[in-house]
């Protein structure tokens, strides 16, 4: 017998038609489901009472698994085969884990990009490892729900790439779940805050979680969300904190190497006493040492603002360059809202709001803000939207995508930061008569030469019926879906003949390497701007010196023998000159060739004239 | 004639109120559809219509229009709990057949 929830006036659900779905938080540290019931969002709890499901799994030999509180507290018993963070590997390869998590876990490089770990049940893709921990939020929804679960919606970093976006979803579907879609987790705790006040202007979500630190820009406008910039790091958040405390406690208390179990029941301890310090002035840690026993030491709050400060500086670095990427003062910014765990912490939220000039938002419980703005979207996805309640959600790409040109020079079709579902198209044409083919070679990136960009997929277009060098005309339309995934689709628009790719995820690029891809696109400006120039100099000069060769082939006829060996002499200069790396050197190289060869042309223009009109009457022209 | 609310119901009630921020009180009613004749209505109440009947149980305002009451007069409204799963029961003495999910019935 079906239970039933309390509604919005009017808004009683038929019969059957209670579609139920949920959003999910799948944090590196924590994760969790929540729902909307009786019209309120609310997470989830298990069997205990407990709505916060740590994002740790623990591999038996039997091959089966505990995830959660229990295989966190065997973490230090069973470190090899107790998975932490694993949010971490998503996506990427061996060469781009960090050391922290190669020293904890064995990681094999198994080829397919991604890497793998090795556990007690065999080799374990970071995809499985998620997967287990969605099936226990899907199975306890499902308990929680009945069997109405239609979807479900996880949230992921700002920053996720195309890879490991894939890979979440892929995650997701391994543990029997319909994901409705992926979305970015600052824009989930608008969601959160901003329906719930219905208020305008443009907010910042400052959100700190246990493994990425992500800041964004919002703006909420008539109960629509436009991200209007995002930013952040993802190599830092609150296991960062610990290992500082951990690091320090260790040196204090021995110094001396600690086995594998000894430094995670360290790291625990870190945790325990930098939660207890929110509200402690001071804490008394238990550190173990390299044989049995602890040793006590007295922990002070300021010990630990000294000791991480420099972690909360480092936050503040991405939030000054996401306001300046969107073109906003502290000033413009109407409120902060604060996320994640870590931003219980004292210094952390003095850092916000001495940065902003007020006090951050942090009404509702950091840990779960992300999960109940999942909830909610899963909410009106799911078709629970009341008549006349149509809000769209908007979100942006983090880098630039684009495809390469003659010289390898990048041209950008979608910027980045540009807002998500988006499809633009741009012309192009051929570079030679007769072309018949061309490559196309999409990459992603904020530098102007392929070479420093990513590439992410190369296809090619066949069939290009011949014509003159720029008489084809094809249309390349780049399309990126809600979740953020790229196609790309070429046609030649006379004949209609039609490629396309869907960019597969190639996993292996980190996030930090988006964010160094980020960084190094506006430190080599000046550069790039250079290169570029360079490049698109070469090409002009060696397209004059073709199209000058084919016509003194055609048209010697035309020249007197000393004109002819002008020409040539020009052309040999600018064949030089384009070897150079000066590009106005090569530009006047470019004048003088053209200048030289303005008689030539206009004797050959008279000439296909002539031959033209020869035989013609009048009256057939 | 009442329509009543269980102790554990108007708990939950008055817990979801506060929550909502708003609502006078909770709507029952029923709608003419569903694959057994009935559904139940159940809903927050904002505002009391001019032709409401309004019962007081538990302290709370229950408002039900006239048209829905034959169907449900002598209900007590539950709220239960099964497994991880919790929500609203009709105990509708009115109702003779229900569908096999509970969630329509008939007279």
């Amino acid at each position: 017998m079906a239970l039933l929830q309390l509604s919005e006036p009017g808004d009683s659900p038929a019969p059957h038609e209670q579609r139920l779905a949920v959003g999910i938080d799948l944090g590196t540290t924590n994760s969790l489901v929540a729902t909307v019931r009786h019209a309120l969002p609310e997470c989830l709890p298990n069997a205990e009472g407990d709505v916060i499901l740590p994002s740790v799994v623990r591999f038996l030999r039997d091959g089966n698994t505990i995830v959660g509180r229990e295989a966190l507290a065997v973490q230090a018993q069973d470190p090899r085969n107790t998975i932490a963070s694993v949010k971490r590997l998503m996506g990427r390869g061996l060469q781009d884990v960090d050391a922290p998590m190669r020293g904890r876990y064995d990681l094999l490089d198994a080829g397919g990009g991604m890497v793998r770990i090795n556990t007690v049940a065999g080799p374990r893709s970071p995809v499985e490892v998620s997967a287990e921990i969605l099936r226990r939020l899907r199975e306890r929804a499902e308990a929680s729900l009945g069997d109405n679960l239609v979807g479900a919606v996880i949230t992921v970093p700002a920053y996720f790439d195309d890879a490991q976006r894939q890979a979440t979803k892929d995650a997701a579907r391994l543990a029997g779940l319909n994901v409705l879609r992926l979305l970015n987790e600052p824009t989930a705790a608008a969601i959160a805050y901003g329906l719930d006040e219905a208020a305008e202007g443009i907010y910042a979500v400052y959100d700190l979680g246990g493994g990425t630190f992500d800041f964004s820009v919002l703006r909420l406008a008539r109960g629509v969300f436009e991200v209007m910039a995002t930013s952040g790091d993802s190599a830092l958040g609150g296991d960062d904190f610990d290992d500082a405390l951990a690091d320090w406690l260790h040196r204090k208390a021995s110094g001396v190497d600690l086995d594998c179990s000894r430094s995670r029941a360290l790291l625990a301890e870190a945790r325990r006493v930098k939660e207890a310090l929110s509200s402690a002035p001071v804490v008394t840690a238990r550190v173990p040492l390299a044989a049995d026993g602890v040793r006590e030491v007295e922990v002070h709050a300021q010990d630990f603002v000294t000791l991480t400060q420099a972690l909360v500086d480092r936050s503040l670095s991405p939030v000054k360059k996401a306001l300046r990427d969107a073109g906003l003062g502290v000033d413009d910014i109407q409120a902060v809202v604060m996320v994640g765990g870590a931003t219980r912490m004292p210094h952390v939220r003095s850092a916000v709001a001495k940065l902003f000039g007020r006090q951050p938002h942090t009404d509702i419980d950091p840990d779960k803000v992300v999960a109940i703005g999942a909830a909610i979207q899963a909410n009106v996805l799911a078709g629970n939207r009341r008549p006349g309640e149509d809000w769209l959600l908007l979100d942006v790409i983090p880098l630039s995508l684009g495809l390469e040109m003659m010289g390898g020079l990048t041209e950008k079709i979608i910027p980045r930061n540009s807002t998500i579902p988006i499809a633009k198209a741009q012309d192009f044409t051929t570079y030679k008569d007769g072309q018949s083919a061309m490559a196309i070679h999409v990459v992603q990136g904020e530098r102007e030469l392929v070479q420093d960009c990513r590439s992410l997929a190369r296809f090619e277009l066949r069939g290009i019926p011949p014509m003159p060098a720029g008489g084809a005309r094809i249309r390349v339309t780049f399309q990126v879906d809600a979740d953020g995934l790229l196609s790309v689709t070429a046609r030649e628009q006379t004949t209609g003949v039609e490629s396309h790719v869907t960019v597969k995820p190639s996993y292996g690029l980190s996030d930090d390497e988006v964010a160094q891809m980020l960084k190094s696109g506006f430190e080599h400006a000046e550069d790039d701007m250079q290169a570029r120039a360079l490049r698109e100099q070469q090409v002009e000069a060696r397209r004059l010196i073709e199209a000058t060769r084919q016509a003194l082939t055609e048209d010697a006829s035309l020249l007197s023998a000393s004109e002819h060996a002008t020409l040539l002499t020009e052309i040999e200069h600018l064949e030089a000159l384009s070897t150079t790396p000066d590009h106005l050197a090569i530009k006047a190289g470019i004048d003088a060739l053209s200048a030289a060869t303005g008689d030539f042309a206009a004797r050959r223009m008279d000439k296909a004239i002539r031959e033209a009109l020869t035989g013609a009457r009048v009256d057939n022209l | 004639m009442s329509v009543t609310l269980s102790a554990a119901a108007a708990r939950h009630i008055n817990k979801f109120l506060a929550k909502r921020g708003k609502g006078v009180g909770v709507r029952l009613g029923v709608k003419t559809t569903g694959c057994s004749g009935m559904a139940y209505k159940l809903e927050y109440a904002d505002d009391v219509d001019a032709d409401d009947l309004v019962f007081e149980s538990q302290g709370l305002k229950v408002l039900v229009d006239p048209k829905s009451l034959p169907y449900i007069d002598g209900t007590e409204l539950d709220f239960v709990r099964e497994g991880l799963n919790e929500g609203f029961k009709f105990n509708n003495p009115n109702a003779k057949n229900e569908c096999g999910c509970g969630e329509s019935f008939n007279v």
